[in-house]
């Protein structure tokens, strides 16, 4: 037993440090291919100034700062986007998987021909779509809307007064010619994008949550009915907590194409990392340095993303066992 | 620089596997070697952008930017149609250049001090110098760059657009908001909906934007102010003079050719003339081409393919073509513009 296990163990060892020294060769000829063509490679561009605006950040963002930085408000502007669409998928897409197993024909058919129609058109078109369905209807920023004091709707995105400012404590959005000044906006291209995502992904997580639930044995709902349950608690006492476990993780992953697929902003005008870091590339050339950067930091959102349904699986499946 | 960008994300990839794997190698020297053994030059040029290069419904690519892969493959090769075109968008475009996948990149790309000197690449002459300018709807009422406080401007990505709408405003103390498009369709498709107060590119672009995109042309105006200087120009690979020598060249040779009245109609009667400067041109009494590697006829062939300068100039962007661009600073030297080329001798 003990000589297998050594054996196994120094195996593993020498295929990861075989895997290891690869990805050095790669890494190694890589950059000594590019110093023979005379191209310069490195991260000291992170350091210098950008040089390009941003046209809607959370961090604040000047082009007068570094690249560093304007890949950190890229970033922001994916988490921005993704984490609503992440809770807003979820929320809706459980209702229509729930919908789905409704004894309602008509609730059943509704959420079935939703789930077909959005899963089966492309994101990238739906994208487009709703950004330019929504720029399309829009009155121009020069003639907006006003909703109610100091909110205007209109191609420019709903401006709403936000905290800051030089006037002080409230920055109140106004009319100024062809366009509105100050306050906070909520872009046709984040609304769109916001939109999409939330919308495409649900139909993928009402069919893990339907799943989910078909999955769990039929006589747990047969016992529960004949104990004099109520449906809502078959529903919350029985079937939820066993499903659960088995909707965590597919759900996991739904949520972290969303994350990914937050890329496409790049083609409906929404400054996401990858915008940033294509403009970035274009700037410095450094395209190797740039795809690298890219791939690293949604390697790490996923890492966490996964981490975090791990761990949310393990408390789940705690509560399925105190029930 | 702007337009059209069919990003395929596959071939980025291989472009970039291609800079990575040690094989694909490109040694210095060879590029003519090379391009003679397979007969045929490999040249990098945009996705589609009117006048300079683009693909007609059959799929012949023209353009100023194509003329000068004619140009140089009936120098080379003795026969202008012996070029194999790759379209690259504008992220690719210098890594399909520095990893050997094109020979040449002729693909309206200004030329910096950034890109000059760190991407193991030389930018050889100007084709045409342009600036950037801005288009914006005639009913703001605006005439000067200057009242775009706090406007959108609507942009596409992968060109030095960018950067230059920051510098400048920077300089003028003025916030804009940028709103960046990966693809040239989605970007002027939102300015025309009303989503942008402006929209910014090169001005030769702008020229064509506006008389074929916009759906009333007469509802937009291009403002006076350029806000960057664009010299692009054909750009080749580092470590490899020769090479570098006759791209230069054939285009300084198409410039002279202009300037001393040598046309693709007339090539033949010139060489026959008794002006020493053209007769040297064209190869009739001294041997320019020895020197570069190429045989006497090498500029003769490249004016009666393309035309000289002036020529390809009317045809793919100047009066007889859709964008009626006016000659501007892209005038010979004697003529008022800046075009110059060093003498042939």
């Amino acid at each position: 037993m003990q000589g297998q296990r050594w054996r196994d163990l120094t195996i593993q060892a020498l295929l990861a440090a075989g895997l290891l020294a690869a990805l050095w060769w790669l890494l190694d000829v890589t950059a000594s291919n590019m110093a023979e063509r005379g191209i310069r490679s490195g991260f000291d561009f992170l350091t210098e100034p950008a040089g390009f605006a941003i046209g809607e950040s959370l961090l604040p963002f000047d082009s007068a700062d570094s690249t560093l930085r304007a890949l950190a408000a890229g970033l922001a502007n994916t988490l921005r986007v993704a984490l609503p669409a992440i809770i807003a998928s979820t929320l809706l897409g459980t209702m229509i998987g729930l919908g789905r197993l409704s004894p309602n024909l008509l609730l059943r058919g509704l959420c079935a021909a939703y789930v077909e129609i959005l899963r089966n058109v492309p994101l990238l078109l739906q994208l487009l779509a709703w950004y330019f369905v929504v720029t399309d209807l829009l009155p121009l920023a020069s003639e907006a809307v006003q909703l109610a004091p100091h909110v205007f709707l209109s191609k420019s995105g709903l401006s709403l007064p936000w905290f800051g400012g030089d006037a002080g404590l409230f920055d109140l959005p106004l009319q100024g010619g062809m366009n509105i000044v100050g306050g906070a906006a909520l872009t046709p291209e984040f609304l769109a994008l916001l939109l999409g995502l939330s919308l495409y992904t649900a139909a993928y997580v009402a069919e893990t949550v339907r799943a989910g639930i078909l999955a769990v044995p039929h006589g747990q709902s047969d016992a529960a009915l004949a104990l004099g349950l109520t449906r809502v608690q078959l529903f919350r006492l029985v079937l939820l907590p066993q499903a659960l476990r088995s909707i965590i993780p597919p759900l996991t992953n739904q949520h972290l194409s969303l994350t990914k697929n937050a890329s496409l902003a790049v083609a409906i005008g929404y400054p996401d990392l990858v915008s940033v870091a294509n403009t970035t590339l274009n700037q410095t050339g450094r395209a190797a340095e740039c795809i690298a950067l890219i791939m690293a930091v949604y390697l790490i959102l996923s890492l966490l993303t996964a981490l975090l349904s791990n761990w949310l699986e393990r408390r789940s499946g705690r509560w399925a066992e105190r029930s | 620089m702007r337009l059209p960008n069919r990003a395929c994300g596959l071939r980025a990839a291989i472009v970039l596997l291609a800079v990575l794997l040690p094989l694909s190698a490109a040694h210095a020297g060879k590029t003519l070697e090379q391009i003679r053994q397979r007969a045929q030059l490999v040249c990098g040029v945009s996705t589609g952008v009117i006048g300079f290069s683009s693909a007609d419904s059959q799929g012949r690519w023209n353009g100023l930017d194509v003329d000068v892969c004619r140009a140089i493959a009936a120098a080379v090769l003795n026969d202008p149609n012996k070029v194999k075109y790759v379209p690259l968008n504008a992220q690719q475009r210098f890594t399909a250049l520095q990893s050997g996948e094109v020979d040449l990149l002729s693909r309206n790309t200004t030329w910096t001090l950034t890109r000059d000197a760190s991407l193991g690449l030389h930018f050889t002459a100007v084709t045409y110098y342009d600036g950037q300018g801005f288009l914006v709807p005639k009913k703001l009422k605006l005439t000067s760059a200057r009242q775009l406080k706090n406007a959108e401007i609507c942009v596409q990505s992968g060109t030095t657009t960018e950067k230059n709408l920051g510098d400048w405003f920077k300089a003028q103390g003025i916030k804009v908001k940028p709103v960046v498009f990966e693809k040239f369709e989605a970007s002027i498709k939102a300015f025309f909906s009303g989503r942008c107060q402006a929209y910014t590119t090169d001005a030769s672009a702008l020229a064509f934007i506006r008389s074929k995109e916009a759906p009333q042309p007469d509802d937009y105006v291009v403002l006076p102010e350029l806000i960057s200087k664009e010299p692009l120009g054909p750009v080749v690979r580092r470590g490899d003079d020769e090479w570098f020598a006759i791209v230069k060249w054939v285009i300084f040779a198409l410039i002279e050719a202009e300037e001393y009245g040598v046309t693709q109609a007339n090539v033949e009667q010139m060489k026959a003339g008794s002006d020493p400067a053209v007769q040297r041109l064209l190869g009739s009494a001294e041997d320019s081409g020895k020197l570069l590697g190429l045989d006497r006829e090498w500029a003769a062939r490249a004016v009666k393919a393309v035309g000289n300068y002036g020529e390809m100039f009317q045809r793919n962007v100047g009066s007889a073509s859709p964008l009626k661009l006016p000659r501007g600073v892209n005038a010979l030297w004697s003529k008022g513009g800046i075009m110059y080329a060093p003498p042939i001798r």
